[in-house]
């Protein structure tokens, strides 16, 4: 495409005045606009987000444009299968642009599971009211009835007359621009033929040959090499610098525009050195370590906003339930500032042409990204195109858009294209971590076990996952957001891990107070039949005998379930402490269920790379900082799973095609970290309450 | 300048013997498939086959590599055909996001050149060095043995 002012982009024009036919050639064009979100669903009180559109043209193929993004979790195929399915086409004739800022519907962002629940809905509709029109323009061709066309592999044939047509030739010639009526139908899961069967993943070919080029393998001619200065320690603000050394180097721009300070050179080895040669003068702050922490977030609440999902709630009477209980219990949960650490580090190419501006950007978030970029350079969003490449993962890490605005203020200043990668400690020191959580929880049972009150309370994560999936008549559940020392925001399973992990551990601590097995304990409670079914099977795969917990006996096993995003999962661990104290994992077995699977393949994949991630934060990742410096921010101080840290991961996945289909990247995380603790506990009689679980390896 | 052999060819690449390998590779012959992960050797996302053996290209001044033949993962299939220990990840769908795919590729090459059928156990240990942040280490397991049973159910050596 050439770059010219009179671009605008898809989603700021009424559907029936985009340029579809000009820019994919004549065919047909299905538009579901964007959807006000239900009102007592997720984003309610939102704007209208999402919405999809299928073009179909005189190839035979069909072009869906939805505004999610794939950054490595697989909804690419799995979208793609949905469409192939409504409009019966094989997945090679199904071509998806995601997040593609000039073409696809307005999105808020890929984050919170929403892809399967969102646009997976909505590209069914689309596809189903798209096999309608087909079928009435093939009623039309063949001189049969609609309900006598029959449609499979791109081909419309008449039943009666056996005559046939194929989707390429029914649209020749056409521009037509239908939306998607109310009474779109899409095929029901349990009809389904193509989606919810195993499937391999549409790019594999290119990734397996190195082809698929990622945000940081892009090149295009004359581009520089940025770098953007960043403050030596969290919180300390520039004073002054001098740009004078940097821009006397060859090739090399430097520029400070408000809070940025970046260079521009023609290789990446030139950028660095102008980078070391900027003088700069920071004024620092003291700023809380490490060891006072929990102490600070305690005395820093602050207000929630942006990604603060807020819960209070409460029923009955917690204090009187409390005064009369025979049994009780009180404990602090903690978990750990983790960082994302994708593969691929963030990654921005930055363009300028004719006064439009384009931006490759590997990130969570086109649409914001483009209003970020647009605001901080004063141009319409018109002129501003965000395109997400392939991108090395996510994990909820790749939400801000600083980057693009630097390399697109460095590509001005420059006259010159600029890509900007972070290094990996860049990536450690500069990105965003999960927060850390700090959770109280005070519960009264009777002296049979039954739970009669539960006081939960979240300082510094959000609710998510901090509901009660147990029947407990007294309850008190609230968050609290705190003023973090160390920049956090969004991860995935973010609020849900640390939720889950105090609540599944604190549920076996009562459990063994009462002398109560684990997993009766929590069938006794269960308010939800789905969670119960999926905690019975993984009990059974895993071999569960009843007996309270613990045997001390140097194994151990341990359970725990989690009930979040409509996802519902249950996981099983088995553990080994010897001697010498140092703890193996042995076995694990995960059961989950979100609804009508899509992608059996990719979510098997999901649950144990969620597994495998969750892990990670369970057994030993953890940031650690000192007055506001991050003291580990490479691979070789700040541990991540490796091969031989897995064991083996059964994984039981439960299809309800009954069921609206659920995203799996998250959910399936949040019951590893209980899981494990509650074997550590029944492997020593040792009760684990903080994440990391083990930092060293050994069970203190 | 002083050449350099990748994938069969030979390069002009300025004398600089300590840019790294994967410096020269990425920036330089824009063989992009080779990945930078870390920079330190930690992750393994820049192997390359030195002489047919796995290193870290991070970790190679690129003069130590003159002279010798390197194979980058864009060199490894056959035209159309891919590779067997490609052919497997495919089939295993032994990658998510796939930033660090071509590292353990080239890690599974050179261990399935000195080992054809590795033990869990030798796999595990091989490719320790090799991280994938997505966790996909089970089916990356699973794939490395698919390969070997694919290679020599082909009657071919592993290259
Ligand atoms: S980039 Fe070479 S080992 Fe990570
Ligand atoms: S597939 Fe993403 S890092 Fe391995």
């Amino acid at each position: 495409m050439t770059a010219s002012p009179a671009v605008i982009p898809f989603d700021l024009l009424p559907p029936n005045e985009r340029p579809y036919f000009d820019r994919f050639g004549n065919g047909l064009v299905v538009v579901l606009p964007p959807r006000q979100p239900d009102p007592s669903g997720w984003g309610a009180g939102g704007p209208p987000h999402g919405g999809a559109w299928i073009h179909v043209g005189e190839d035979g193929k069909a072009r869906a444009f939805i505004g999610k993004v794939e950054v490595g979790q697989g909804t690419r195929t799995a979208l793609s299968l949905l469409v192939a399915e409504e409009l019966r086409l094989p997945l090679s004739s199904v071509e998806l642009t995601m997040g593609d800022t000039d073409l696809c519907p307005w999105d808020m962002g890929t984050f919170g599971s929403r892809s399967m629940p969102d646009a997976g809905e909505h590209l069914r509709l689309t596809g189903a009211a798209t096999r309608t029109f087909l079928t009435e323009l093939a009623a039309v061709r063949l001189s049969a009835a609609p309900t006598e066309v029959e449609l499979a592999e791109g081909t419309a044939k008449a039943r009666d007359s056996g005559r046939s047509v194929r989707y390429g030739e029914l649209v020749k010639g056409l521009r037509r621009v239908e939306l998607v009526p109310s009474d779109a139908k899409p095929n029901p899961p349990s009809k389904w033929t193509r989606a919810g069967r195993p499937a391999q993943d549409v790019g594999a070919r290119e990734v397996v040959t190195g082809n698929r080029r990622y945000t940081s393998d892009l090149h295009i001619p004359g581009m520089l090499h940025g770098k953007v200065l960043f403050p030596p320690s969290c919180g300390a603000k520039l004073r002054s610098v001098d740009l004078s050394r940097a821009q006397a180097l060859p090739g090399v721009t430097a520029i400070h525009e408000g809070d940025l300070v970046a260079v521009a050179a023609p290789d990446l080895r030139m950028a660095f050195a102008a980078l070391k040669a900027l003088r700069a003068e920071w004024e620092a702050t003291p700023q809380p370590s490490e060891k006072e922490i929990v102490e600070y977030l305690r005395h820093h609440p602050v207000e929630g906003e942006d990604f603060w999902d807020m819960v209070h709630h409460e029923t009955g009477d917690v204090g009187a339930a409390f005064g009369s209980a025979p049994v009780s219990l009180r404990e602090t949960y903690t978990t750990a500032y983790i960082a994302h650490a994708p593969m691929e580090t963030r990654a921005v190419l930055a363009s300028w042409e004719d006064g439009r501006l384009t931006v490759w950007l590997g990130t969570q978030t086109p649409f914001r990204a483009r209003e970020a970029v647009s605001d901080a350079l004063e141009l319409s969003p018109s002129n501003v195109r965000i395109i997400v490449p392939p991108t090395g993962s996510g994990f909820g890490g790749k939400h801000t858009s600083d980057l693009a605005v630097a390399a697109a203020r460095l590509a001005k200043a420059a006259g010159h294209p600029v890509r900007v990668v972070f290094s990996r400690e860049e990536e450690f020191t500069q990105a965003y971590f999960r927060p850390m959580a700090v959770v109280d929880i005070r519960s009264a049972a009777e002296q049979d076990g039954t739970l009669t009150a539960w006081e939960f309370h979240v300082l510094n994560a959000g609710a998510s996952a901090a509901r009660l999936p147990y029947r407990v008549a007294n309850q008190k559940i609230d968050n609290q957001p705190s003023d973090s020392p160390l920049s956090q925001a969004s991860y995935r399973a973010l609020a849900a891990t640390a939720n889950n992990f105090a609540r599944e551990s604190h549920l076996d601590e009562v459990a063994a107070r009462v002398g109560a097995d684990p997993v009766e304990y929590r069938l006794r409670h269960l308010a939800d039949d789905r969670l119960a079914t999926v905690l019975r099977t993984v009990a059974e795969r895993a071999g569960w005998s009843p007996r309270p917990a613990p045997a001390a006996s140097g194994s151990g096993r341990g359970i725990a379930v989690g009930l979040e995003k409509e996802g519902r999962v249950a996981t099983f661990a088995e553990v080994r402490v010897p001697e010498d104290r140092h703890l193996e994992v042995v076995r694990i077995v995960t059961g989950f269920e979100c609804g009508a699977i899509v992608h059996p393949t990719n979510l098997r994949s999901q649950v144990e790379g969620g597994t495998v991630m969750a892990m990670g934060g369970a057994l030993f990742e953890a940031i650690h900082f000192e007055n506001g410096r991050i003291l580990n921010p490479s691979f070789s101080r700040y541990r991540v799973p490796r091969f031989r840290d897995i064991p083996p991961i059964e994984v039981i996945l439960l299809d309800r095609p009954d069921l609206p289909s659920q995203g799996g990247g998250e959910t399936p995380l949040i019951a590893v970290a209980p899981a494990i603790a509650n074997a550590i506990y029944d492997a020593t009689g040792k009760r684990l309450r903080s994440l990391p679980l083990t930092p060293d390896g050994t069970v203190p | 300048m002083t050449k350099l052999r990748v994938n069969g060819t030979d390069h002009s690449v300025p004398i600089d013997p300590d840019r790294s390998l994967l410096y020269v590779l990425r920036e330089e012959l824009r063989l992009t498939g080779t990945k930078y992960g870390c920079g330190e050797g930690e992750c393994g996302a820049c192997k390359v086959l030195v002489d047919g053996v796995a290193v870290r290209a991070c970790q190679t001044p690129v003069g130590e590599a003159v002279g010798r033949s390197i194979v980058t993962i864009e060199g490894l299939a056959q035209g159309e055909h891919l590779h067997p220990v490609q052919q497997a990840f495919v089939e295993a769908g032994a990658f998510q996001c796939g930033f660090c795919t071509s590292g353990m590729i080239i890690a599974a090459v050179s261990l399935l050149a000195r080992s054809s059928q590795p033990s869990v156990e030798e796999i595990r240990a091989a490719m320790d060095g090799n991280l994938c942040r997505c966790g996909g280490y089970l089916r990356i397991i699973d794939a490395v043995q698919r390969a070997s049973r694919l290679s020599s159910g082909a009657g071919g050596a592993v290259p």
